[in-house]
């Protein structure tokens, strides 16, 4: 029932989007009720992250509470707002999904594969990974994406990200590019941001994901995002955690720099 | 020989300046093409393709039979991708020579197919994806970028809108025909077109090329009406 209400909701907003006399009020509504744990169902994904956050699990039966989201062991205060980040325990560049895998494996040593299993959560079968990226984003709310890309890792993650989004591929030669690199396109009456500079398309993007999507009635995170734009690429499903799903991470949420979080928001 | 040099400086001067444009660093241009000599620069060089391989193959590291492919840039996406979609005057010939090479008309020269099923392939989406069954048939997707007919009013604006596009062109056999190859192979008219290969890459057959060349030249179809 409340997913039909919000699909009639989020559908009323793109209809009245058009329309400058309706936009504001609408849009302000939108903005309320993202933040209304009561009327926006990504909360459910915050509160069932919370308790996985702190349930004990894995070989070693503990917690992920002394996960080192990059602030520091059991720091969720802003870590979303910087990440990626390299970590040198890992000796690698990681995103939030990526690292929470990190973690899993090597503090709790719990075996991701059934983790994995559930990756993308479908009705009647929750995500841990949607869970727990839904409850973290969170605690970044109201801050901004800050990151200074300060060593040689994280540049390259950039490089190679920029070079991923503008490389063209597959039967319909298709690039991140082809939608999202002009101001004010739109596919069929979808608005499209352009992602291939910096300003407030990107930052408006990356700031609203994790997401819930009424359409699929499930917390969505940047990975799955990334996985459906592959999917309208024509390419193959992209691995999950994978470097190089990392690498765009960092392009796209660099471009976001200084953007504001507000999260988990609701989309169509 | 010195034409060769030249033309192969300004490429690398071009690509070099795309990297400047799209830095996220904070250097200026010409700081950081005088470091490119002096060191190692705040940004790193664009990664290479032998490192583009590693990370795509990462991403992929296992694919269903008969996708292997997908994975593998040809010369035109290459090319089109290194220059941001902006190749330099001798790239873009060379593009557009090859790729007009790969397109194949009609043998009996008719263009023009069926308008009503050329309008149902514009529409459709499908085909393609992993979602997709194998079996889909496989849909041009017009309306995702174009406008064509009035009455619809879901159209995407990443093209040119094509209303009235036979009517506009006094419905013109020379013009359809041309039509059907640029349909068929954009990049021979325009290098590093962001619209697909539909027929060099095999996506649509003949005849659905036909058929959607028809849904914007047949005097009958909503696009001219």
């Amino acid at each position: 029932m409340l997913a039909v209400l919000l699909a009639s909701f989020a559908m009323a907003i793109s209809i009245h989007a058009d329309e400058a006399g309706n936009a504001s009020k609408e849009l302000e509504k939108y903005r309320d009720m993202i933040n209304d744990p009561m009327a926006n169902p990504g909360y459910l994904s915050v509160d069932r992250g919370e308790e996985l956050w702190r349930t004990s699990r894995g070989g070693k039966a503990v917690s992920l509470e002394t996960c080192d989201l990059g602030k520091g062991p059991g720091v969720l205060e802003g870590a979303f707002a910087e990440l990626p980040r390299y970590f040198s325990d890992a000796n690698k560049v990681m995103d939030l999904e990526q690292r929470l895998l990190w973690c899993m494996t090597t503090i709790q040593s719990l075996n991701i594969n059934e983790v994995l299993a559930r990756k993308f959560g479908a009705p009647g079968k929750s995500s841990d990974m949607e869970d727990l990226v839904a409850y973290i984003a969170n605690k970044s709310s109201g801050m901004s994406f800050h990151l200074p890309l300060t060593n040689d890792q994280e540049r390259q993650a950039f490089a190679i990200g920029q070079e991923l989004f503008f490389r063209r591929s597959s039967l319909l030669d298709f690039s991140c590019a082809t939608c999202h690199s002009e101001d004010g396109k739109r596919i069929r009456l979808q608005e499209l941001p352009n992602l291939s500079k910096t300003g407030e398309d990107t930052q408006r993007s990356m700031g609203s994901w994790p997401t819930y999507r009424v359409s699929q009635s499930q917390t969505r995170t940047m990975q799955n995002r990334l996985w459906d734009c592959y999917r309208q690429m024509r390419m193959p499903p992209p691995e999950y955690g994978s470097d190089g799903i990392t690498a765009l991470i960092t392009y796209l949420t660099k471009q976001a720099e200084g953007g504001v979080i507000n999260v988990p928001s609701i989309k169509r | 020989m010195s034409l060769r040099s030249n033309v192969k400086g300004m490429s690398a001067a071009v690509r070099a300046a795309l990297v400047v444009m799209a830095s996220p660093f904070g250097v200026s241009g010409s700081l950081l093409l005088a470091q490119a000599d002096a060191g190692p620069a705040a940004a790193p060089p664009p990664p290479s393709h032998a490192e583009m391989d590693k990370v795509v193959h990462g991403m992929w590291p296992k694919v269903e039979p008969g996708w292997e492919s997908r994975l593998v840039q040809d010369q035109t996406q290459a090319v089109c991708s290194r220059y941001r979609n902006n190749p330099p005057a001798d790239e873009a010939n060379a593009i557009s020579e090859r790729e007009a090479a790969t397109v194949q008309r009609p043998t009996d020269g008719n263009v023009l197919g069926n308008w009503k099923e050329g309008e149902k392939i514009a529409s459709n989406g499908r085909g393609g994806q992993f979602s997709d069954p194998p079996d889909t048939a496989n849909g041009g997707n017009c309306y995702a970028c174009h406008q064509l007919a009035k009455s619809e009013l879901a159209y995407g604006t990443l093209g040119p809108s094509l209303a009235n596009y036979g009517k506009d062109r006094d419905y013109s056999p020379d013009l359809a025909k041309a039509a059907f190859a640029k349909i068929y192979n954009p990049h021979a008219a325009v290098a590093c077109s962001n619209m697909p290969r539909f027929g060099s890459q095999e996506f649509l057959t003949e005849q659905q090329i036909k058929d959607v060349v028809a849904f914007l030249f047949d005097r009958e179809s909503p696009v001219n009406k």
